[in-house]
């Protein structure tokens, strides 16, 4: 009776859990109740947890050891993880977000692990269940070598490192990691020794899967390693028979799946295309157009009466602004130029910076009020009106070869058309390419001026002259 | 073929569940502005750090004595915990800006 009552309160509690990660997702997607809705998630994966440390078994003595592990590992991991989220910078969030993201692969993969030297010591051992914790490891696996790959990349400690061949050498490895996973499956095969050889491949698999991939194609990935690791967690909670699992997992897969697919089509990729790993390489319009002339400089105090005289300006912000740490900045200018009549809003491009919304985070943080930011289509319908546009730190995001150049990489992806206001200022530190490592015609536009610079610095000398006009 | 329909039949709840929770998740976030994709994918993040439970169940059925589970699954739960409480803390500084900029 005692045992029957404690299960029944831990599957209530995975229901209610189940029910607060749908809501809490749901929630997500509205400004107002975002973020209740993301601390009943938060309840809801407490609840969860507890329920299963003290219903889920009779608790003995003689486990002592096992109890005071799992407290040890929960408080290691909240000490650890509260310190390490509270102190990341918002610029640097979207790494933080892919660390996480690999700490829950690295978990399903380890669960794996332990669940195959289970099922070896058993003496009936199920297939199908092996079929579950080998597709466990692997995507675990993958989803955490991958995200620590993206964790450094978008850290800055890696650069991007396209090896010859390296989409063949993808896919191969992909059959391989298949091939053998479907071999031990059928045949039935326990030995470690393979396993761990699929481990090293899916890590391998990873790592060069994330490799190759430029920065403006770096949402695409998270979000599609965030979708892996609830694959993982799906994957788990089919080999314990547990619905909190099972739905957490699914829901995360699916969403992030979803979201992963509205991302590419926003920048007329295929997923295929991403899977493989073929992004920016591009070698095919290496030889287009050659020298397009000189771009034009514009000096600050130019620069400034242009801001200062104009009706409308449109700010373009990308992943200079971030790194920069140019949000308050920027913002000061918008108060000072609203004090000059100067109406002034934000283009924003659905995948400016290195993640979905980065810019809506990175904006908000500075308190730039909510209606100022304009979603693409909107920023282009005005962009007759505006009378100068100011992109800071974007590159990919403002280039015209996206319509222009049918050999470019970036053909077909929507852009800010800002060659339609009347005058473009672009910020930026040389005359570098973009992350998608492309050249940007748009430099050598007429209607173009360059002012080159850090772009903190370079606001904050605009500010100077305009306060001084 | 008699195996793999009785796993089918064995686990055909949880199919039913996955296939409902696939189009559920596919319906919750199908209305997401972008202003609101970092902070969904972060809880969503958070939100599959409930792999934790595997580990927990891990240690709770190991054998005191088995260390290589023991030990496996201290560090599964140690960075599950990583997961669920970083990917829940950072999207809520991340929410919490968004209310600061609405007033």
């Amino acid at each position: 009776m005692t045992e029957l009552l404690g299960l029944s309160i831990l599957e209530l509690c995975y229901i209610v859990a189940s029910i607060t990660f749908i809501l809490g997702l749901k929630m997500l997607s509205s400004p107002d109740k975002a973020r209740k809705g993301n601390l009943i998630a938060g309840y809801g994966m407490g609840l969860a947890i507890f329920a299963t440390i003290f219903f889920k078994e009779e608790l003995t003595p003689d486990k002592w050891l096992n109890y005071s592990l799992i407290l040890g590992g929960l408080i290691v991991g909240t000490v650890i993880g509260t310190r390490m989220a509270l102190k990341v910078k918002m610029t640097a969030m979207p790494q933080m977000v892919s660390f996480f993201n690999g700490m829950g692969g690295a978990c399903a993969a380890v669960i794996s692990l332990v669940e195959f030297d289970h099922l070896r010591h058993n003496s009936n051992p199920e297939t199908g269940m092996l079929t579950v914790i080998l597709l466990g490891l692997i995507i675990g696996s993958v989803s955490f070598s991958g995200s620590m790959i993206a964790y450094g990349k978008l850290e800055g400690k890696i650069n991007d490192k396209a090896l010859p061949g390296g989409q063949i050498i993808n896919i191969l490895l992909l059959l391989a990691l298949f091939g053998l996973a479907i071999w031990m499956s059928f045949t039935g095969n326990l030995s470690p020794t393979l396993l761990y050889i699929l481990l090293g491949i899916s890590l391998l698999y990873g790592v060069l899967f994330v490799m190759p991939i430029g920065g403006a194609d770096m949402p695409v990935v998270i979000s599609l390693l965030n979708s892996f690791t609830g694959m993982a967690a799906a994957f788990g909670g089919f080999l314990y028979g547990n619905q909190a699992m099972l739905t957490g997992g699914i829901l995360v897969g699916s969403a992030g799946t979803i979201l992963t697919v509205l991302m590419c089509t926003a920048m007329n990729r295929s997923l295929t295309n991403v899977i493989i790993g073929s992004f920016g390489g591009g070698s095919s319009s290496s030889e287009k157009s050659g020298e397009q002339g000189t771009a034009k400089e514009i000096s600050v105090t130019d620069a400034a009466i242009l801001l200062a005289y104009a009706n409308k300006v449109s700010v373009v912000p990308g992943y200079g602004l971030a790194v920069a740490q140019a949000q308050h900045t920027i913002h000061n200018l918008e108060k000072i130029l609203e004090e000059k009549g100067v109406v002034m809003n934000y283009a924003i491009h659905p995948v400016a910076g290195r993640m979905p919304g980065h810019m809506n985070v990175l904006l908000a943080e500075a308190d730039v009020p909510y209606p100022k930011l304009l979603e693409m289509e909107d920023a282009n319908e005005d962009m007759s009106s505006t009378d100068v546009v100011l992109v800071i730190g974007a590159n990919d995001v403002v280039n015209p070869a996206a319509e222009t150049d049918a050999g470019s990489p970036i053909y077909g992806m929507p852009v800010i058309k800002v060659w339609n206001a009347k005058n473009i200022i672009v910020l930026k530190r040389s005359m570098g390419k973009g992350y998608a490592g492309i050249e940007n015609e748009l430099f050598f536009h007429d209607k173009n001026r360059m002012l080159f610079g850090d772009a903190k610095d370079s606001l904050e000398k605009l500010i100077a002259e305009v306060k001084n006009l | 073929m008699e195996e793999i329909l009785s796993l089918f039949y064995e686990n055909r709840e949880f199919i039913f569940l996955i296939i409902v929770s696939v189009f559920l998740g596919i319906e919750v976030i199908s209305n997401v502005p972008a202003v609101l994709h970092t902070p969904l994918m972060s809880g969503a993040n958070a939100i599959h750090g409930v792999v934790i439970i595997g580990s927990i169940i891990i240690m709770l059925q190991a054998d005191p004595t088995n260390y290589y589970a023991l030990i496996l699954g201290f560090i599964a739960v140690v960075l599950g915990t990583l997961n669920v409480v970083g990917g829940f803390v950072v999207t809520n500084r991340m929410l919490e800006m968004f209310k600061k900029k609405s007033k």
